[in-house]
């Protein structure tokens, strides 16, 4: 029987860009998929006529602009569209709007308050510099503090140099920075209680904090580094949706020679003498190959699909505590026209933005309160988004595509499996929110998708359903994520690798474990290296 | 007799009034007398409109000629270097003509309107040349600038768009075709053509028709993306493409100053232009001439590394930039669609063979510290930006 260099698990965007980067060094790869379809998360699904939803991920900044050139992947049909702005719509009927153009972002923030408006900048340099600090590390691999190994302590000693660099106030400001609430971090430049909502939300988004748990402003850094196009912080939509990306890095990949398998999900990983030697798939087929590099998050891929016996213990213990808990939903809509939202002047370009219908702290702090007390938030913070306003191949002319990431949601209710009618009422309590502000809305749908982190898990496999395989708090990040001492993309057992977003630098599509991994794999095989290097921004 | 007054200040082409309606951002540049827009109210968004959408650009301001009579044919293959023989009616030719030289006075599209029948559309004036050119030749040279007006319409969705205003044969159209419809009772000239590489068509019509044409062409494109664009963005689609521009990676021979500043057509990747078996062109004995004796200049299109853009950049043949220059970028732009850092450029032979490398040397700002790059840049001879799209006949929804 035939055994392959490497065996791929899970063809979400991270497994594919590892397999990818694996299959141009002229490795004979194969990548295999529980589902009959490609992306995991990252996927564009025809649930609805002739409507596409990105069912899952729905937008795309993080996506590494060096991956996207290295693996040409315009060539395999990739195009991502920015869009910009937001809106937060409020409850005596006015609404905050942020848009693209700066004087005219300014001129709407000195409606609320001219304080809060002049602020802004500072605001926006100093997160631009903490941006700036973490966004080098993206596309490498995190050095380990213990280790006395050339290449880890050359990496510290050039994150060192780069913190020394920033002077003893902005130092003692970033290890502030990392251990903060988004709150209290906001509460330092901004006076208006609906900005700080604004700008609020991309604490929380895939995280089951609050906006005044430590540890958030980190994560509104990790919405905010992305870019598109060198515009930093800005988002774009994939043309298509977000399924556009996984199946360009899949024809990437088949065109570097590498295979594919659908419907062929792992039930085992095999080892054997102490080393990999293959997958037992759940159809009974084992397929066998040198390596093992696991796409799926470090829950799935060490206690679902390993045998205890194979891990060290204190290791499986480490996995069994690590935090991935299902704090979002989603709710994708099928639209028969474009609902109007009469807060808004006719025309505004903010029909084309993020709309949110939170307004104060005080009620996003409430959200969460319903989710720590094992339930879906009765006020939740809604991140809506219209791709077919600006993708023309989403949805028929004139139709739209409406993708609503809800947050909180828990993965079970009160500790056990959601019922269909709870299921029913999780998505009545967001179609109700935005109808509060819509009027014409809730006639216009057409067909809706409601997602609990339940759902996404027995779908898609990820434990909790959780958005980013493991949340991005400080004990879980860089060389302590997933677990430390296993940060570098190699697992516990000889031949065995990770590369999903459980990994160094998370989740988000932004295929930077995947290919980080590969490059570490690579090293391991003493293979060229065909994975790019950080562009950087000096 | 008291003569009118000379016009002051810029003309406005007669899409101005829908574009004004549009513009949100008042920035406005000259276009040989008329006020066009750099952008309408963000070139990003504009730009993306060309790729993922419909964009319409006004292109009135281009310079048009009519030529007619019975030596049409062989003046003009008098006159380009391409043989026109072979552009039925109904065909549209990419084309460039030099002077006595071989050097490069323009280029531009040759529409065959119908038998014996043709416009030349281009950057630069050239009536003085065109009529002295024209001497034993039963020709006559209309200028038609301000005659016809013109749009491009370009993007994925172009198809859909034009395809809700009925006009018959459009989907049989295939590029580089023209074909005439009726629009509200006035001849309207349909091309598959443009200057971003990608699918697309040029509307050409009666000035007077110009505003009816804007306004059903919009009302067609509502549910379809359909946008107005500037030039910046188109520029940026256009280097995609690899597409050259008069005053940026040429320079009309008849306006040079300086001897060696001028270039030929070879010197610009357009030998597939020259086609040296036509009995007599302008330029042809110095074109082979060059051809044997090997050219001093060559078009590049550069794949640079990193994602600072290469404006203005000298190019070296190592990194240490020793031995000086030899040549530098004429166009560079920061590819969205492509996420690849690109550039057009002119080097001295024998450098800049597809698949050689060179170094580009860029200047970049960054909060007022300049810093300075050595990036390596491979020379590829395809288009950055090809999709299949472009040549679909008949073109999809996509």
């Amino acid at each position: 029987m035939k055994t392959y260099d490497a065996i791929v698990v899970g063809a979400g965007h991270n497994g594919l860009t590892n397999a990818a980067f694996l299959a141009k060094a002229g490795l004979d790869v194969v990548c295999v998929e529980k589902n009959d379809y490609i992306g995991g998360a990252t996927v564009s699904r025809n649930l609805y006529k002739d409507w596409w939803y990105s069912n899952c991920s729905y937008v795309c900044s993080l996506l590494r602009p060096e991956i996207y050139r290295e693996l040409e992947l315009h060539k395999h049909g990739l195009q991502v569209t920015p869009y910009g702005g937001s809106v937060q719509f409020m409850e005596n009927g006015d609404y905050y709007g942020s848009y693209h153009d700066h004087e005219v972002a300014y001129r709407e923030m000195a409606r609320f308050s001219r304080h809060d408006a002049d602020a802004y900048k500072t605001y926006s340099a100093d997160t631009m510099r903490q941006c700036r600090f973490i966004r080098d590390f993206l596309l490498s691999t995190a050095p380990d503090p213990t280790s006395f190994r050339p290449k880890d302590l050359m990496e510290l000693a050039r994150i060192g140099g780069k913190f020394m660099n920033m002077g003893e106030d902005r130092m003692y400001e970033t290890i502030r920075f990392w251990t903060m609430s988004v709150a209290e971090y906001l509460d330092e430049y901004f006076e208006t209680d609906v900005i700080k909502a604004a700008f609020s939300g991309s604490g929380i988004i895939g995280t089951a904090l609050g906006i005044h748990s430590p540890g958030t402003a980190y994560v509104l850094l990790h919405h905010y580094m992305g870019d598109v196009d060198g515009n930093v912080g800005s988002w774009g939509f994939a043309r298509g949706g977000t399924g556009a990306v996984s199946k360009a890095i899949a024809g990437a990949y088949q065109a570097a020679g590498g295979e594919l398998r659908t419907e062929s999900g792992v039930d085992q990983i095999i080892v054997k003498n102490g080393k990999v030697t293959g997958v037992a798939l759940e159809n009974g087929d084992e397929v066998h190959g040198q390596i093992v590099v696991s796409a799926m998050d470090v829950k799935r891929t060490f206690l679902t699909c390993m045998d205890k016996s194979d891990l060290p213990e204190k290791f499986h213990r480490r996995v069994e505590n690590f935090k991935i808990r299902g704090s979002s939903g989603k709710v994708n809509i099928a639209l028969d026209g474009m609902p109007t939202f009469p807060a808004l002047p006719e025309g505004s370009s903010l029909y084309h933005s993020d709309m949110h219908f939170i307004d104060s702290m005080e009620r996003m702090e409430r959200a969460y309160d319903d989710w720590k007390a094992g339930t879906w938030s009765q006020d939740p913070y809604i991140d809506m988004v219209i791709p077919t306003l600006s993708d023309p191949t989403m949805a028929p002319p004139g139709k739209h595509f409406m993708s609503c990431f809800v947050q909180y949601c828990p993965h079970q209710i009160d500790g056990r499996r959601w019922t269909q009618e709870e299921k029913e009422a999780f998505g009545q309590t967001v179609i109700n929110q935005i109808a509060n502000y819509s009027p014409d809305f809730k006639d216009l749908i057409l067909h809706a998708e409601i997602r609990t982190p339940q759902d996404i898990e027995d779908e898609i496999g990820i434990t909790e359903g959780n958005i980013f395989h493991g949340e991005l708090t400080m004990d879980q990040l860089l060389f302590n994520r997933p677990i430390p001492g296993y940060a570098q993309y190699r697992g516990p057992v000889d031949g065995l690798y990770m590369c999903g977003s459980s990994n160094h630098p998370g989740g988000g599509i932004m295929a930077a474990p995947g290919a980080n991994a590969a490059r570490e794999i690579l090293s391991d095989l003493k293979r060229p290296n065909t994975v790019p290097e950080n562009w950087g921004d000096d | 007799m008291k003569q009118e007054p000379v016009h002051q200040g810029r003309l406005k082409t007669p899409f101005h009034s829908r574009l004004e309606k549009l513009d949100t951002v008042n920035q406005w540049h000259e276009w040989k007398g008329y006020s066009s827009a750099n952008q309408l109210y963000c070139s990003d968004t504009e730009y993306f409109a060309i790729r993922n959408a419909t964009a319409v650009f006004d292109l009135t301001p281009m310079t048009k000629y009519r030529i007619a009579g019975p030596d049409a044919l062989d003046y003009l293959n008098r006159l380009v270097t391409r043989d026109m023989a072979k552009v039925r009616p109904g065909r549209v030719a990419y084309a460039v003509w030099c002077d006595d030289n071989g050097q490069v006075i323009d280029d531009g599209t040759i529409f065959h309107l119908r038998e014996g029948e043709y416009r030349l559309c281009s950057q630069e004036r050239h009536f003085a040349w065109l009529q002295a050119a024209a001497i034993g030749f039963d020709v006559t040279i209309t200028h038609e600038t301000e005659g016809v007006a013109a749009l491009a319409v370009q993007g994925p969705t172009s198809y859909s768009v034009l395809s809700k205003m009925n006009l018959e044969g459009l989907a049989e159209l295939k590029p580089f075709g023209l074909m005439h419809v009726d629009f509200q009772g006035t001849e309207l000239m349909v091309s598959r053509t443009g200057f971003t590489g990608d699918l697309g068509y040029e509307l050409w019509i009666d000035p007077d028709k110009a505003e009816a044409l804007w306004d059903a062409l919009f009302k067609a494109g509502e549910l379809h993306g359909i946008r107005a664009i500037g030039t910046t963005a188109l520029d940026m689609a256009r280097i995609e493409a690899g597409y050259l521009a008069a005053y940026e990676e040429f320079l009309p021979a008849d306006e040079t100053v300086r001897t060696g500043v001028s270039r030929s057509p070879l010197e610009l990747g357009l030998e597939w232009l020259v086609d040296f078996k036509k009995p007599n062109f302008n330029g042809r004995r110095a074109l082979a001439e060059e051809k044997r004796r090997g050219s001093t200049w060559r078009l590049v299109k550069l794949d640079i590394e990193g994602n600072k853009e290469a404006h203005h950049s000298y190019i070296f043949s190592n990194a240490k930039a020793s031995g000086g220059n030899i040549g530098f970028v004429t166009s560079a732009v920061w590819s969205p669609v492509c996420k690849q850092n690109i550039a057009l450029g002119t080097v001295k032979t024998p450098h800049g063979k597809p698949g050689d490398t060179v170094w580009v040397e860029i200047y970049y700002q960054r909060e007022m510290h300049w810093n300075r790059k050595m990036a390596k840049a491979t020379v590829v001879d395809k288009p950055f930006w090809f999709p299949p799209r472009r040549g679909a006949t008949p073109p999809g929804p996509f």
